[in-house]
């Protein structure tokens, strides 16, 4: 999906790369930037010795020691509130939330003081905490572990919300966010946390992307699929499959939450007249709806059909044996495909 | 549970083994100097309150009769220490030098914040209760790893103390506050003023034993001190901060005072608790406290009373004067420290805006 040569600065000549998983890609990129920047802290439950659930820290309290891999008590508010305590004293903590649901008793340090420290402080405070949560369905869990609530961190002004939905961008989106002055939300796709693919292991502080750029990931002409975090591999099957039936589909990876890149979507939208989003997340005031809004505020005239919207029903997250009549499938994406094609 | 006191409410001074070396080096002038502002304090709250009913002001919260709470825990702090107050630490800012009228910015409107932290190692407040204790706390940590506690060098170690009050005992943050500290053995001091009431609610339905048991169950040393007391206050927190410094780990003290004015300006008292309770406390007077036993040892000469008078008119002048030219920020500054680094959507409404401020000022049609 993305190469060595998406990303400016780099050579496939010069870099070494290797075959990971999504999780493994996080892993190294936590791991350099531990090694190179010294204020780098990581804090969550189970994160020492077992490595946390998804063991995407295994082996770094070993290598970088418990001051630094931080096993904490059982709170994820005291989490939040001392990573910011931390971050006040000039250290950046990256904390684990162990599963999307249990993100919610540290929401008030979130968006209360996380998200706006910077502006009461009139720029005189940064606290650059990221804030790891590994979200959405599709793995078969218990209530409260399949959660996408990005949105509610995406209304809150002062966080930046990211998800990668590639080892590629995993790798270098975790760095990335690290070494933002802001706070920000990375929102790890665990249903994918096992997909692999060639990453190239770049050295700590090479330029990336930024944390505020979509990225077309298959080009088409006929309806652009936009998606983010797991639903980029649900978007590309159904990509697959419309591709035998002559619709081109034009995938786009968000990347990025909050700030939305609606140029991209845009231009991408122009040239196709079509769209359809795409989330784990409830559609109602979803991240649809505001593609939506901005697709038809900024290219109205260039529009074939409205645009449609493929996500989670107004219900709570289902029980696992049914989840999958949940979450947005290849069928449904293309059945919206269908409508958008339909006009 | 043992309430610590070296000055009774007549200013008698009594002996205490364990807390009398923590203030033998207090000479008349040191005491005068805590005199001075706790009168300086009080003053300000007085002007900031009149401000507030003269309409210059939304709101007020008044720190009447904590005075010596929060002026004898604030002398004990050493110059690289931190503190992080809640909002009725107006005591606490005077002593630590934070001029007062930047306090009042978040009563007037103009401000979140109001001073720089950075300048006198005093964070800025939050109106969210007991939600700043976890940062004095991961603050404390970044002390630990930053190498300045336990060091031997009084110049060099550091702590950090949290003001927080009684209701703040009971959210959630407060107790996960106590659990890290106590977890990581963080330098802090968690100075808990029980002034009795929370808005309209009694202490007793916060905590059915004395606050400081709080502290003990998560395995914190603590101690109860009169807080009206600023000596005792004084004598309990400089122990504390010493037990920080060297790398002892937390303390939990409450420090029991009363709030002798409303919560706010907004507040009206006399809708839950009796006028006697108030006259009881107000025989207790901080203030009065300490006058009486400068008085009594002939340590309270007319000319320092008179220079002190003319620096309370100059104080008030000076909050008044400050607050009157507090004007209202640009409206664009909403958009400035939204975040760190730009931000799309930021960047563009703000262009929006200015574009439709500018509009409006030609005259043209919206």
């Amino acid at each position: 999906m993305t190469t060595t040569a998406d990303r400016a600065g780099t050579s496939s000549s010069s870099v070494p790369t290797e075959k990971v998983t999504l999780a493994r890609a996080i892993t190294l990129g936590l791991r350099t930037a531990l090694a190179h920047d010294p204020s780098v802290l990581l804090m969550g439950e189970d994160i020492g010795r077992l490595g946390g659930v998804f063991r995407v820290t295994d082996g770094l309290q070993a290598e970088f020691g418990a001051d630094r891999v931080v096993d904490t008590p059982l709170a994820e508010s005291g989490i939040l509130g001392t990573a910011i305590g931390l971050a006040m004293r000039g250290y950046r903590p990256v904390c684990e939330i162990q599963f999307d649901g249990f993100v919610f008793p540290a929401f008030d340090q979130i968006t209360t003081m996380l998200a706006k420290l910077h502006a009461r402080s009139r720029g005189r405070i940064t606290v650059p905490v990221v804030v790891r949560i590994p979200f959405g369905g599709g793995i078969g869990a218990v209530e409260h572990h399949s959660e996408s609530p990005e949105v509610l961190f995406a209304h809150t002004a002062g966080l930046r919300v990211v998800s990668p939905a590639t080892p590629a961008d995993a790798y270098t989106m975790i760095q990335e966010a690290i070494a933002s002055p802001d706070p920000v939300i990375f929102l790890e796709p665990k249903g994918r946390y096992w997909d692999k693919a060639e990453v190239a292991l770049t050295p700590y502080g090479t330029p990336g992307a930024g944390l505020d750029k979509a990225r077309v990931v298959r080009p088409g002409s006929d309806v652009t699929v936009v998606g983010y975090g797991p639903t980029v591999h649900t978007a590309l099957k159904a990509a697959a499959a419309a591709d035998a039936e002559g619709i081109s589909l034009e995938v786009v990876d968000l990347r990025t939450i909050s700030p939305l890149d609606h140029a991209t979507v845009v231009e991408s939208v122009r040239g196709t007249g079509r769209c359809v989003v795409v989330h784990e997340a409830p559609v109602q005031h979803g991240v649809g709806a505001e593609v939506a809004a901005r697709v038809t505020e900024e290219c109205f005239y260039e529009l074939e059909a409205p645009v449609q919207r493929v996500g989670g029903f107004h219900t709570q997250y289902p029980p696992a044996r049914i989840e999958h009549d949940y979450l947005p499938s290849v069928d449904r994406v293309l059945h919206a495909v269908d409508r958008a094609m339909a006009f | 549970m043992e309430t610590v006191q070296l000055l009774t409410p007549e200013g008698t001074r009594v002996a205490d083994a364990r807390y009398d070396h923590r203030v033998a080096h207090l000479d008349a002038d040191a005491l005068r100097g805590f005199y001075a502002d706790m009168v300086l304090t009080r003053r300000f709250d007085t002007e900031a309150t009149a401000l507030q009913r003269q309409g210059e002001l939304g709101l007020f919260t008044p720190s009447m009769g904590q005075e010596a709470a929060q002026v004898g825990s604030a002398h004990a702090l050493a110059p690289q220490d931190w503190a992080f107050p809640a909002y009725r630490e107006h005591g606490v800012l005077h002593v630590r030098g934070v001029d007062l009228v930047d306090v009042l910015k978040q009563f007037r409107g103009v401000e979140h914040g109001g001073w720089d932290p950075a300048e006198h190692h005093v964070h800025l407040f939050t109106l969210v209760v007991g939600a700043h204790p976890l940062h004095a706390v991961g603050y404390a940590m970044g002390m630990q790893r930053d190498g300045v506690v336990g060091t031997g060098d009084p110049q060099r170690d550091a702590g950090v103390i949290a003001y927080l009050g009684d209701g703040a005992t009971s959210q959630g943050d407060v107790s996960e506050a106590l659990v890290f500290a106590g977890a990581s053995d963080a330098p802090v001091v968690f100075f808990v003023q029980n002034n009795q009431w929370a808005i309209s609610v009694p202490v007793g339905t916060q905590s059915k034993v004395p606050l400081a048991q709080r502290g003990q169950g998560f395995g914190i040393p603590t101690v109860r001190v009169d807080g009206n007391d600023v000596l005792a206050s004084y004598a309990v927190t400089a122990e504390a901060m010493e037990r920080a410094h060297r790398g002892h780990g937390p303390t939990f003290i409450e420090a029991v005072t009363y709030r002798m004015g409303a919560h706010t300006t907004s507040d009206d008292p006399l809708r839950y608790r009796e006028d006697d309770e108030v006259a009881a406390w107000r025989a207790k007077d901080p203030i009065d406290r300490l006058r009486r036993y400068l008085e009594s040892a002939g340590e309270l000469p007319q000319d320092f009373l008179a220079d002190l008078e003319a620096r309370s008119e100059a104080l008030a002048r000076h909050v008044r004067d400050g607050v009157h030219a507090m004007t209202a920020p640009e409206p664009t500054s909403m958009f400035d420290h939204v975040y760190a680094s730009p931000h799309s959507l930021v960047q563009s409404e703000r262009a929006w805006f200015e574009q439709y401020e500018s509009g409006l000022a030609e005259g043209g049609a919206r």
